[in-house]
């Protein structure tokens, strides 16, 4: 589209800029620092995956946050309880947080706009109520703890802040370079036709459910993605992983960012991670500075930071 | 028998609740396409301003007053000035109400704090109704009432009055209403105003037995939503025949099985939406 011409020439020096602080700046900073930005790498991934259903497809997910919480519910559950090997988790947890995303999918595909918003909110919350309460398996409000360490990956050390970033950091490239392939791919391509215009994409003759539907399915793979290791990073998962606030805030990352960019939604995950921290050490306040952030990038900046100074999309 | 009696009654008692929170969230949302976020919110506000009016003038009738009033001033106040510059932007306005539900949660923790309370219930519907076996409180039986004239009342205005009709049309078609000289602006104030005062009044209603506590207001929000969901949004009807539903099958599953509580809420939304992804009387 033509109408991006402002600003657009900041964007690559900026990606560069970006990647090489990612992947240079660990071993110089503290290890809260690296444990931030292994944050927001991860968060990132999560970003980018709920941006794939937002940006590019038009289907706002209010319940995303969903499937990042399954997924690392799966790997708590097969390594504390089952005892389950790395590999044997890492696969649980993407295969139960794709099953339900090709479950719930099967739901929300036939319905778009708010009625999509609304129930992705609420089969968010029949999770979030699950782990709440089915004490048994999920532990309940206490989450389960003493999920092991990653010590070696691959033959590799992956012990310890720094290393256990770089493996973050290798995921999130991994995952950036797939996204980015899907969306620049016809497949890519027709799901943004679907949200310019659906009707006229299934007169062309796509099949614009099952279009709707992969996205959401390979968005809930991402997000697994994510849910794994985040629950490596913590090395425990709790029901606030999959709430309503959780999902806000992904959503705040997606739009804040800015939608339909890829690199905006982890500027987003970054921007909102590293205010998170920052205002904990002032204020416990966060929820009220979240929904100020929110208030205002709507007011101000809904296009995203990654689209300011751009023309808007009419 | 008798356990089947109580629960039912209990779920018609939850169902009153649902009612009244609902129908606003519906009537907001068939009107101006408004996901209201923040409707939760009004609930909890409610609660908590009738226990502040409440335990100063140790009257719960001022109590409601008040949070009736103070609330739905605040819902007015939220779409006059925040969400109609973002008429017809669903997204952007449920982004608004999230803001806005975020601030309010933790507003209302850091002015009441934490500390869950419950409203006392009036004296003279303190007690139970007693019929054989079955006992069952009074004020529960009180509130059923309440909700059953509220629904009547909304009904009338609805079907049966200028303003009624005029909300009708906007739910059918808002820019055709807006043609034949509706104000649409004024009525979508109207409508949020009276819905968030809708919800203070259930939360009140709800107080003396369920009180307020943190995180109130996002626990209801999916329940109010499922209701919307299965009716269909922007149908009364459907808020009375959803919150019915979700009113019974969430206390029995929560008496049957209280580790799936709120799981028991995806068979009937699943069911709805797979028959009728708009709900049972929406439009599409």
């Amino acid at each position: 589209m033509a109408e991006r011409s402002v600003g657009r020439q900041w964007r690559l020096p900026l990606v560069v800029l970006f990647a090489a602080f990612l992947l240079v700046s660990p071993p110089f900073l503290s290890a809260y620092w690296v444990g931030l930005l292994t944050q927001v790498v991860i968060l990132g991934i999560l970003a980018m995956s709920l941006d794939l259903l937002i940006g590019y497809t038009g289907l706002p997910s209010l319940g995303h946050a969903g499937f990042f919480g399954v997924a690392a519910y799966g790997v708590g559950i097969l390594s504390t309880t089952y005892h389950a090997g790395f590999w044997t988790s890492v696969a649980g947890g993407l295969a139960i947080g794709t099953g339900l995303a090709a479950l719930f999918g099967l739901i929300v595909s036939h319905v778009r706009d708010v009625y999509f918003l609304m129930i992705t909110m609420a089969l968010g919350m029949v999770l979030w109520g699950l782990s709440f309460r089915w004490i048994p398996v999920t532990g309940g409000d206490n989450g389960i703890s003493g999920i092991p360490r990653l010590e070696t990956l691959v033959g590799l050390p992956a012990a310890g802040p720094i290393p256990f970033y770089y493996v973050a950091l290798f995921v999130f490239a991994l995952c950036m370079g797939l996204m980015t392939l899907l969306v620049k791919s016809p497949f890519g391509l027709t799901l943004q036709g679907i949200r310019e215009h659906e009707p006229r994409m299934r007169s062309l003759g796509f099949n614009t459910w099952l279009h709707g539907y992969l996205s959401y399915v390979c968005a809930g793979a991402f997000a697994s993605v994510a849910g794994i290791m985040w629950a490596y990073y913590n090395g425990f998962v709790s029901p606030t992983y999959l709430d309503l606030t959780a999902s806000s805030e992904l959503f705040l990352m997606v739009t804040l960012g800015g939608p339909a960019t890829l690199v905006g939604p982890v500027i987003g995950a970054g921007a909102i991670v590293i205010l998170k921290n920052v205002m904990s050490a002032y204020t416990a306040r966060w929820l009220l500075i979240l929904g100020i952030v929110y208030i205002v990038t709507i007011l101000w900046a809904p296009q995203g930071l990654w689209n300011l100074g751009q023309r808007r999309r009419a | 028998m008798v356990y089947f009696v109580t629960q039912t009654l209990n779920g018609l008692f939850s169902a009153a609740l649902l009612f009244l929170i609902a129908s606003g969230l519906t009537l907001a949302f068939g009107v101006m396409r408004i996901v209201n976020i923040a409707h939760g919110s009004f609930y909890m506000l409610g609660v908590y301003v009738a226990y502040t009016v409440a335990t100063r003038t140790s009257s719960l009738l001022a109590g409601t007053l008040v949070a009736v009033i103070i609330v739905g001033a605040v819902g007015f106040l939220m779409q006059r000035l925040f969400l109609r510059r973002f008429a017809s932007q669903p997204l952007a306005q449920m982004m608004m109400t999230m803001g806005f539900a975020l601030v309010f949660r933790d507003a209302a923790l850091m002015i009441w704090g934490g500390d869950p309370f419950t409203l006392t219930t009036p004296g003279w519907l303190a007690g139970s109704m007693e019929i054989g076996a079955i006992v069952f409180p009074w004020y529960r039986l009180f509130v059923i009432a309440v909700a059953a004239l509220v629904g009547v009342g909304l009904w009338i205005i609805n079907e049966r009055t200028l303003i009624g009709a005029r909300v009708r049309a906007t739910v059918d078609d808002p820019e055709i209403a807006a043609a034949t000289g509706i104000n649409v602006a004024r009525l979508s104030g109207g409508v949020f105003a009276v819905g968030a005062a809708l919800a203070a009044f259930g939360g009140v209603m709800g107080g003396p037995i369920l009180g307020g506590y943190a995180g109130m207001d996002f626990e209801l929000l999916p329940l109010a939503f499922v209701v919307v969901i299965i009716g269909g949004m922007g149908s009364l009807k459907g808020a009375l025949i959803g919150a019915i539903v979700v009113g019974m099958i969430d206390n029995f599953g929560k008496a049957l099985v209280p580790e799936l509580s709120y799981f028991t809420l995806f068979a009937p939304m699943v069911l709805v939406l797979a028959l009728k992804p708009t709900g049972l009387y929406g439009r599409a």
